[in-house]
């Protein structure tokens, strides 16, 4: 029977491509405001902690994938791979090395095509870093700059701004399902309590719902205390194959369901001004993929750039209905709470390095599965997922990790 | 805000709302597109100009207060995605009112105005922005 013949060659192949991919290894240089450090410098320290973390050596690299979104407009630096392997010393290996830009979601946009070279059977070791240098500009200048991860010509030039299109959601989504604004605030006030605890984080004050509630207008209704600093930051994970970590006996944290999906680019050209489709897509591909469901999940980092894309992330993730993501957030969103959201800090508290925070996101899920996430650490945490969303939501990447 | 070349080009569709039709399907686009996203290959050598009039409603807006410095002169603004008669949603300033009397659905329609400068002695760059139609 010749049908059954080919159908059983290609069940084998499907079973030898589909090999497991695990994170062995991670790393971070601090986020913050850091003046006296330089782009190459925290892209090497994240680099070579999540070598050393890794139990590996750098000749043992097969690709090296670095996520940045603007190093060549702030820093006027591009290649950011090729600058950060040879500046750890990879460079007399001659390991492959690209850089992946995805705007905001460049990180996570990097670790995937890490994922997938690994997946594919072609690596058995990637390395993953994300780097972002904001604090390179100084006045409004750096405004202009980040504008460039939404239309040019048809949102940045009439005055809109990534904090603005944000906002312009943020009061559609307020109107529509009778939302207050201390709803929103709680995500940053969760944000700054969590990241107290993360001594890698940009801010490691607290914040009470009151100063969350009466931070300086950006863009109304959103205020300081509802978007995402300026921060610098690096963060680097090693990825391995499944024959790799069996071999070494490693325990490593399984990447159970890696997706990305791209919808429109302009947020006047979306259906709807506060649902983020390829979140959705995204996330039910990689859940499918797990082969588990939302209520699951132990934890979750979701890109809250702006306090409002992260009720709509809630949302568009699954785990609450549009409209109601403020009954995730009033059943608990702390690190004991019902759904642990953003132990790290997130993007507003741990800060906000564009190509560094999707790497920085998984680094969390990565600690918090392996147990070593100190005084920030869910209890009984299996499996973790993390969202990166580019832009005003233009793409988003949504990631799940798993222990056995 | 970058080269002149960048603002002459798209001067038809910043000057006077110059949008596509897709004559495949009836569609209209603003700003303009030259492949129909529903239509795909049907469409191509089938996106015809067609003028936009420039009448719409406000579906939501935001008052901007943190500018690029091509912007800086106008701060406080009012930054709103309009719903067009034609069907498209666009983004664009809403001039010549206070932000309290800007409403979601408000009706508007558009005026040509100056919209940045690139500093002291750069380029003027205009285009469309929109006043309440009281
Ligand atoms: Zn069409």
């Amino acid at each position: 029977m010749p049908y059954m013949q080919s159908s059983r060659k290609k069940l084998f192949l499907v079973r030898k491509l589909s090999k497991g991919v695990y994170i062995i290894g991670s790393g971070e240089a601090k986020y913050g405001e850091l003046w006296d450090r330089s782009l190459r410098e925290i892209a090497v320290e994240a680099g070579l902690k999540a070598v050393e973390s890794a139990g590996i050596r750098t000749k043992d690299l097969g690709a090296i994938y670095m996520g940045n979104s603007l190093g060549g407009d702030i820093s006027m630096q591009e290649h950011l791979s090729a600058l950060m392997s040879d500046h750890a010393g990879i460079a007399s290996e001659f390991v492959p090395s690209v850089r992946v830009e995805a705007s905001t979601a460049s990180g996570a946009a990097a670790f995937r095509e890490a994922y997938l070279g690994i997946k594919s059977g072609e690596y058995e070791i990637a390395m993953v870093g994300g780097a972002e240098k904001m604090t390179e500009l100084y006045g409004s200048e750096i405004i202009d700059i980040t504008s460039s991860i939404i239309d040019r010509e048809w949102e940045a030039f009439t005055g809109a701004t990534p904090a603005a299109l944000a906002a312009i959601s943020a009061r559609k989504y307020m109107a529509d399902f009778n939302v207050p604004r201390e709803i929103l605030a709680h995500i940053s006030v969760n944000d700054h309590a969590n990241a107290s605890l993360n001594e890698n984080a940009h801010f490691r004050n607290k914040i009470s719902l009151e100063q969350a509630l009466n931070a300086t207008p950006i863009a109304e209704p959103l205020n300081l205390m509802d978007c995402a600093p300026l921060s610098d930051g690096a963060s680097s994970l090693i990825l391995a194959s499944e024959n790799y970590v069996k071999e070494h006996g490693i325990e490593g944290v399984k990447i159970m369901g890696s997706a990305m999906s791209q919808g429109e680019f302009a947020l006047h050209s979306r259906k709807s001004l506060y649902t983020v489709e390829p979140t959705r897509i995204a996330a039910e591909t990689a859940l499918k993929q797990a082969g588990i469901g939302i209520k699951d999940i132990s934890m979750v980092e979701i890109h809250d750039s702006y306090s409002i894309y992260g009720l709509m992330a809630l949302e568009d993730l699954g785990f609450a209905k549009k409209g109601n993501a403020r009954e995730i957030v009033e059943n608990g969103i702390g690190i004991d709470g019902n759904l642990p959201v953003n132990p790290s800090g997130g993007l507003k508290a741990k800060g906000f390095p564009y190509g560094a925070s999707g790497v920085g996101q998984i680094v969390e899920a990565y600690n918090q599965l392996k147990n070593k996430a100190g005084k920030r650490q869910v209890k009984n945490a299996r499996y973790a997922m993390t969202h990166s969303q580019a832009g005003s939501g233009a793409a988003s990447i949504v990631h799940i990790l798993g222990v056995e | 805000m970058g080269e002149l070349s960048r603002m002459w080009r798209e001067m038809p569709s910043r000057y006077r709302m110059e949008g596509r039709k897709c004559e495949n399907c009836s569609r209209v686009y603003f700003p303009p597109r030259d492949i129909c996203p529903v239509c795909h290959r049907d469409s191509i050598g089938k996106m015809k100009p067609v003028d936009i009039a420039g009448n719409g409603e406000i579906i939501s807006y935001t008052v901007v207060h943190e500018t690029p410095p091509a912007f800086i002169r106008q701060k406080p603004y009012v930054l709103a995605i309009i719903k067009l008669d034609e069907g498209p949603m666009i983004t664009g300033q809403i001039v010549d009112s206070e932000p309290e009397e800007i409403k979601m659905g408000s009706r508007v329609k558009s005026v040509f105005r100056r919209i940045s400068e690139d500093g002291k002695s750069g380029v003027i760059h205009y285009g469309y922005k929109f006043t309440l139609d009281k």
